[in-house]
């Protein structure tokens, strides 16, 4: 017999295109900077072109008397301006160090490009025009460029502090102290690697951009910018300006990529919300890529310190991780909590019992460091994975091999850590057992053993990267234990209009991942309506009022979770509405494709279209109940979700040029349940091309004077398409137990794997001339560095051989 | 990235260019694709008062037979020196190297006279003329003049130009079927060579130029001086940085830089070899 499924084909799961694209693709999408704004004011910041410096003096009369030009000011003529310092939401420890840090600096200025002065002009031209006819005095003090000499305190940057330190945070869990140590004594391999993670620039494609808005009537004041988190940003706002919250309105438009540089809350954005209310006419602040290098803030800047105890089988029994932490010049909205997000996962997919972890950030005269794609977890994983890796060389055994002894088995999950933090789902074997198959693992094996022959000019390497992560932030009172200011929930709305068009209104704010597309199959499946009969409002304080933004891999396994639910209670509303019409108990009736029916009386039905139109008219509704189709919710998620998998590279290295050629690169991820794998595909494709760019690219570069010396896309190099390979990706599905799609976060995995998988790669091409280090970036001459002092090392040790025969 | 207030002109023929770029002194600057200056002026490295625009001078674009050389017209695009097909036969280093030039966007701006005058040791043109032993053209208020390309480069961004004249042609000999190779190294395709070789060997002869490894485009007298007194290749590209004078930079340190410039003369010469 055959059957014939004459359903709709699932919209769940399917790769619908993307509607947010045609206007992005034809240039029609509107930014910040293209809001036409009459009568607006433009904003320029002098910004200090010394890394420490005391301010003398400022001199503002060429630049009042400038054409164009309505005003300027200097930090010291703004205080009044200012409620509060800017806001730092996460004091990690009762006891950290946060000087007082305000829109413009008074008295010294602690990083170049922090603003010393700022400008109102009729145009930005004259505005940026007059910036260069300030005449700042300043008396230049020593900078403190590297993380080792900012906690010697030789120079200490914030003069009221005492000290560049700003806190040191343990994991450390009690009775593993002594236990740790016996691990390290009893071990029959250890491994002492120290690691860096470089600083990189963001490099949103949209630079920030900020607009501030007085209405004419009623004392409100519109903030419209580019930002990831627009809730956030009107509660620090008015926190920060002393303005009531219920007169601030934080709206973006469209939003050109953030990566966690645009969640924070900026300077910029304090300054033109505070001058438009002194002046009363909207001023604005368009950023040019230059000073996004220094005035945005950088991601990453860690010196790692990882140590490893095995026994003889290769099975790990202790890990000990002490981190050194940028903070930068001061502490921005997240920067201290930056290195706890990855202080749980320094253990990676590994069933390891002991755990010891210890964070001490410093101050340095830099720009601010903060939330960066993956912030914390690619700085873990790379750690670990790294180790892992060094652990294999040293036992003479395939580092594949090392990590399967070595995983957490399917069978253990949940499995509880002993950090204390609950893995929802995993199966890390068959993750690599997949990836070993796309990238040809043996295969590679092979040709590597013919290739890399001594007098070879090019090297094979293959490299992996199996990675866990903590996303979807996050369970409230585990961020309370954590002390971050803030809970991890999230809101939404969803509403049936009276002509059966939906409303879902979310407190999340995309920008760049497709949230319109992915929200509307959720509530089309859900709700048995077409996705194009949705709409997704979102990223307006007053239309979606309530709600904690985008970052962490959160928006899906938080706030498309809360959709879910509220679709739950629609349908729960709208089934009383149709058992009080239909005469059937709402134990009777099903809901199928958008149709409620008595079950065992298929005649006897009712569409959700004529359910909403009812509770419109409210003309016959069951007695209590309120007119009107539409539900709230805020899900607090009881765990964070945990995606993983496993990256493979292969590479093939120019011994003679140091050039590194990505021969294959293979990811394959399990995020659980896919709304869109379209969407999902184009995460892990951004994911990790940024973080192949880490580990062969990019680096922010400053002298020994502080100065940043690639502050333009020309200097830093952040790959464009034809500089990177295509990618071979492969998924598995592990649903999360702990939200009823089953879903995990995506943004953040690509990224996570793929520095550990590359090195490893770089690393393992090299082995066989003696190569163990390489920093990242991986460039042609730090490869070639790399190769040189391995060769002089053996020239060394077979000299020393010789003399003692 | 908004450059100082600056006036702007156009001029409709060379000799119109010449006159205007004379009225305004050292503060006017030639506009051709505008691919190098522009980004100078929007970071505001550069601060010209006026720009004359010869971008539309049409009688400056284009690439002749003139019997033992090939005459380009200054405002010839990169795009197409690299499509030419009569350089394809006679120049094909030129051609080739003509397509490494930044990125398709800047091959249609970018014009091969502006390259040269420019004179920035980065680039790929100016070296690959050298190799080549072109002569350019030049025209100033009292006529026009040849100069060598091997007395062209004075200095970092400084040519024999005279601040009133301007490159009209670019005259390359033909290569008479001589082998040749174009070796670029860099990290991203679009970028400026870390180290760069322009390489052609034929009839006895040859030439070795090198992009990136000094102030000025660097012609490797030292590797044809080698080459012709029968030096194996793999020992004349020793010599290959004999006369460069490299510098440090983000990308390579000197050592790296001269290390490099070795391996891809040899190589160079190895592929123009066969």
């Amino acid at each position: 017999m055959t059957v014939t499924d004459d359903r709709p084909a699932a919209v769940l799961g399917s790769r619908l295109l993307r509607r947010e694209d045609p206007a992005l693709l034809t240039g029609e999408a509107k930014y910040t900077n293209d809001l036409q704004l009459p009568g607006a004011l433009h904003l320029a910041l002098a910004r200090s072109p010394y890394a420490h410096a005391r301010i003398i003096s400022i001199d503002l009369g060429a630049a009042l008397a400038a054409p164009g030009v309505v005003a300027a000011y200097t930090g010291a003529d703004l205080t009044d301006l200012w409620a509060a310092p800017m806001p730092c939401a996460w004091p990690v420890t009762a006891d950290m160090k946060n000087p007082a840090h305000y829109p413009v600096a008074v008295g010294k200025a602690a990083y170049v490009g922090d603003a010393v002065a700022v400008v109102l002009a009729t145009s930005d031209a004259a505005a940026r025009d007059a910036i260069e006819l300030i005449d700042v005095r300043y008396e230049p003090l020593a900078a403190v460029v590297d993380l080792e000499d900012a906690l010697s305190d030789r120079v200490v940057i914030h003069d009221e502090l005492g000290t560049n330190k700003s806190y040191q945070w343990d994991l450390k869990i009690e009775d593993h102290e002594g236990a740790i140590d016996e691990a390290f004594a009893a071990a029959a391999y250890t491994v002492h690697d120290r690691y860096v993670q470089q600083r990189l620039l963001p490099m949103a494609m949209e630079p920030r951009a900020v607009a501030a808005v007085p209405q004419p009537f009623g004392g409100d004041i519109t903030l419209y910018s580019s930002t990831q988190v627009p809730h956030i940003l009107k509660i620090m706002s008015a926190i920060t300006l002393g303005i009531p919250e219920h007169q601030l309105r934080v709206t973006t438009p469209s939003v050109g990529g953030g990566f966690g540089s645009k969640l924070n809350v900026y300077a910029e954005e304090l300054l033109c919300l505070a001058l438009a209310r002194k002046h009363k006419v909207p001023v604005r602040w368009n950023e040019e890529r230059g000073e996004n290098a220094v005035a945005t803030i950088h991601g990453r800047g860690q010196i790692q310190h990882m140590e490893l105890a095995a026994d003889a089988q290769g099975k790990i029994t202790a890990v000990r991780v002490r981190i050194l932490g940028d903070m930068g010049a001061y502490l921005q909205l997240v920067t201290p909590g930056i290195p706890l997000l990855g202080a749980f996962l320094y253990a990676g997919v590994y069933d390891i019992p002991l755990y010891d972890f210890s964070c001490t950030s410093v101050f340095t005269t830099l720009t601010p460091t903060d939330a960066y794609r993956g912030a914390g977890r690619p700085e873990a994983t790379y750690a670990i994975e790294r180790a892992v890796d060094s652990l294999a060389r040293k036992m003479g055994i395939d580092p594949m091999e090392l990590r399967k002894r070595n995983f957490i088995q399917k069978e253990q999950f949940p499995y509880t850590a002993m950090t204390g933090l609950t893995y929802d789902s995993g199966d890390h074997l068959a993750a690599a057992e997949m990836a070993a198959g796309l990238a040809d693992y043996e295969g590679v094996r092979a040709r590597q053993a013919t290739q890399n022959v001594a007098g070879a000019t090019k090297r094979i390497g293959i490299g992996q990267a199996s990675y866990f992560e903590m996303c979807g932030l996050a369970p409230s009172r585990v961020l309370a234990s954590l002390n971050y200011s803030a809970g991890g929930w999230e809101a939404a709305t969803v509403r049936v209009l009276p002509t059966n068009k939906i409303q879902v209104v979310t407190g999340t704010a995309p920008h760049g991942q497709g949230h319109e597309t992915s929200w509307s199959m959720i509530v089309a499946d859900k709700l048995g309506v077409a996705p194009e009969d949705v709409d997704v409002l979102h990223s307006d304080t007053a239309i979606a009022p309530l709600g904690l933004d985008t970052y962490g891999s959160r928006s899906l396994p938080v706030g498309g979770v809360a959709i879910a639910m509220a679709c739950d209670k629609v349908i729960d509303k709208a089934k009383k509405i149709a058992a009080h019409q239909l005469e059937a108990s709402e134990d009777d009736l099903e809901f199928a494709g958008g149709t409620f029916t008595v079950k065992g009386s298929p005649d006897k039905a009712m569409p959700l279209a004529a359910i909403a139109f009812a509770a419109f008219t409210a003309h016959d509704l069951p007695d209590g109940l309120e007119p009107n189709l539409e539900a709230h919710v805020t899900y607090d998620p009881p765990n964070f979700s945990w995606p993983f998998g496993t990256h493979i590279c292969t590479v093939e290295v120019d011994v003679e040029t140091g050039h590194v050629q990505v021969l294959q690169y293979v990811a394959v991820d399990d995020c659980g349940n896919q709304v869109n794998p379209m969407i999902v595909e184009g995460q892990v494709h951004g994911g990790v091309i940024q973080g192949l760019a880490q580990a062969l690219f990019e680096e922010a570069v400053y002298d020994t004077e502080g100065n940043l010396k690639n502050a333009s896309l020309a200097e830093y190099l952040v790959p464009a398409a034809s500089d990177v390979p295509s990618l071979t990706l492969g998924h598995t599905i592990t649903p999360s137990p702990t939200n009823q799609l089953g879903v995990k976060g995506i943004g953040e995995a690509g990224t996570i794997g793929a520095a550990p998988a590359v090195i490893n790669a770089v690393v393992d091409a090299l082995s066989g001339l003696g190569v163990t280090e390489m920093m990242m970036p991986a460039s042609p001459n730090t490869v070639w560095n790399a190769l040189q002092a391995a060769q002089n090392a053996h020239s060394q040790t077979t000299a020393q051989n010789g003399a003692t025969k | 990235m908004i450059p100082a207030a600056f006036d702007y002109v156009r001029a409709g023929s060379a000799a119109e260019a010449i006159s205007l770029i004379g009225q305004h002194g050292d503060e006017a600057k030639f506009l051709a694709g505008g691919h190098s200056l522009l980004p100078l002026m929007k970071l505001r490295l550069a601060s010209p008062s006026v720009l004359v625009d010869i971008g539309r001078v049409s009688d400056l674009n284009y690439i002749r037979d003139a019997g033992d050389h090939i005459a380009i017209g200054a405002l010839t695009r990169h795009m197409d020196v690299e499509t030419s097909a009569v350089l394809k036969e006679h120049v094909p280093l030129l051609a080739h190297a003509a397509g490494y030039v930044g990125d398709p966007q800047v091959r249609h701006r970018g014009t091969l006279g502006g390259t040269i005058a420019h004179a920035d040791p980065a680039s790929d043109l100016p070296a690959t003329t050298l190799a080549l032993g072109a002569t350019y053209v030049v025209q100033g208020p009292n006529g026009t003049r040849e100069i060598a390309a091997t007395d062209f480069y004075q200095g970092f961004l400084e040519s024999a130009l005279e601040p009133d004249e301007m490159l009209t042609e670019i005259r390359v000999p033909k290569m008479g079927g001589a082998g040749w190779s174009f070796q670029k190294f860099n990290r991203r395709a679009q970028d400026w060579a870390i180290v760069g070789v322009a390489a052609w060997r034929g009839n006895g002869s040859s030439g070795v130029a090198l992009v990136n490894m000094g102030s000025t485009p660097i012609l490797a007298g030292s590797v044809s001086a080698a080459l012709a007194g029968g030096a194996s290749v793999a020992d004349a590209a020793q010599l290959a940085a004999a006369d460069a004078e490299p510098q440090a930079d983000l990308n390579a340190s000197t050592e790296y830089r001269t290390h490099l410039a070795k391996v891809l003369v040899r190589r160079a010469l190895d592929e123009a070899s066969h």
